[in-house]
């Protein structure tokens, strides 16, 4: 399990207007080229130094790729950039709040505790 | 030296500026009651006559990431941007820019390290809504020099509720040591019970109105000691998976001291989460 990769790709492409575009419209090339490019990318220094370790598991690939926030949140992404980055994508396809509420209505069979989203 | 003319604890509603400013059929039937109490709260500031606005928040994944992630975090530059992209899509947030109080800030963090606590700090921030709410709601000409500190609500491990009560009264002493004759307003954002991501969220109400209660009542009434009696941070996963956010409120209550009953205390029942303000006068109640 990797938490913090998860993260990392929800965090990098919710901020980039262009990547929030890219991960709607192509979700499997984008994991991929994101996993390829941007998973070992050190966020705050120059290209040339970059981490060796980073990688999805097969479930994580799949979870991202299926856009599927369920599972998402119970891989213990946090649910705060997942919520953020779906929104960006999905409200415009629907009436006020109707995402929103679908989006917590498709969690409804989780229960207390909520899985640990610490890193 | 500088005198508190007010401490003020808030919720930090990202849907405020859209429903103030929506016309029409665009305005949700809640605004105008929204409005008249925000409007009402935002008296209780200008009627202390704040020089400069110390502003504790929480960043929401903006500038400040797991792979460096400060707890507690002091800004000190002489001007700090702030909103981004992603609150400008998703809230409608206009993009502000507000000047800091550079020599405050150097105060807090030199004498804080001095009392114990190991302050980062950020000399570039840009800052979000957390801090921006409370300066649309409550001063929404932006013209005070603010110093904003940031705690960690946000990504565990997180600091415990205790600490956060240690570091409101720490910098309500630190402010009250500024060498100086301005007058500084405390002003801390949070939040009640509220899900994000989760089954829980955007309901008929927060997502548990009797937390909500008993969180105004601690508030309102500056039980420091009975909250802390009843909020562990595995408590706090109960009324809602981003309930963390109501550790800045008991920051504020360190601020505003044990047992000192707020001056002006209002709620609002929306959907999804529970609106509540307050204001306390440290040098009285102001006519």
């Amino acid at each position: 399990m990797s938490k913090y990769l998860l993260d990392k790709f929800l965090f990098t492409v919710d901020r980039d207007p262009g990547l929030v575009e890219r991960y709607r419209d192509d979700p499997a090339d984008t994991v991929a080229w994101w996993e390829e490019e941007m998973a070992n990318r050190l966020l705050n220094c120059v290209d040339a130094e970059q981490s060796t370790w980073l990688s999805f598991t097969a479930d994580e690939r799949r979870a991202l790729v299926e856009q599927d926030h369920v599972t998402l949140f119970e891989m213990g992404a946090h649910p705060f950039l997942t919520l953020t980055l779906f929104i960006a994508m999905f409200e415009r396809d629907h009436g006020p709040l109707e995402y929103q509420k679908a989006y917590g209505q498709a969690m409804e069979h989780l229960t207390l505790p909520y899985p640990d989203i610490a890193t | 030296m500088a005198t508190v003319c007010a401490v003020i604890a808030s919720t930090h509603h990202p849907f405020y500026y859209r429903a103030s400013t929506s016309t029409g059929a665009d305005r949700p039937p809640f605004a105008d009651e929204w409005v008249a109490k925000i409007e009402a709260f935002r008296e209780t500031l200008t009627r202390a006559r704040p020089d400069v606005l110390v502003m504790v928040g929480s960043d929401h994944f903006h500038q400040l990431w797991l792979d460096n992630m400060p707890q507690f975090l002091v800004g000190k530059a002489p001007y700090f941007d702030a909103n981004w992209y992603n609150e400008e899509r998703e809230f409608g947030l206009p993009r502000m820019r507000l000047e800091g109080e550079v020599d405050l800030s150097a105060h807090i963090l030199r004498h804080g390290l001095d009392a114990g606590f190991d302050l980062a700090f950020s000399n570039e921030l840009r800052i979000d809504h957390s801090i921006t709410c409370p300066i649309i709601t409550l001063r929404p000409e932006a013209d005070l020099p603010i110093v904003p500190i940031y705690t960690n609500i946000f990504a565990p491990p997180l600091p415990q509720p205790r600490r956060f009560v240690e570091l409101g009264r720490t910098i309500r002493r630190l402010v009250e040591s500024w060498p100086g004759d301005q007058r500084v307003a405390i002003i801390g954002t949070g939040h009640l019970s509220l899900e994000l991501g989760g089954p829980r969220q955007f309901g008929e109400h927060g997502p548990d109105p009797e937390f909500d209660r008993k969180a105004v009542d601690w508030i309102a009434s500056g039980d420091v000691d009975g909250c802390l009696g009843e909020v562990t941070l595995d408590s706090l996963h109960q009324p809602g998976n981003a309930t963390h956010g109501f550790m800045d409120f008991m920051l504020m209550m360190g601020a505003a001291g044990d047992g000192v009953k707020a001056d002006h205390v209002d709620s609002l029942d929306l959907f999804h989460t529970m609106e509540a303000y307050f204001t306390w006068y440290p040098e009285g109640a102001l006519s």
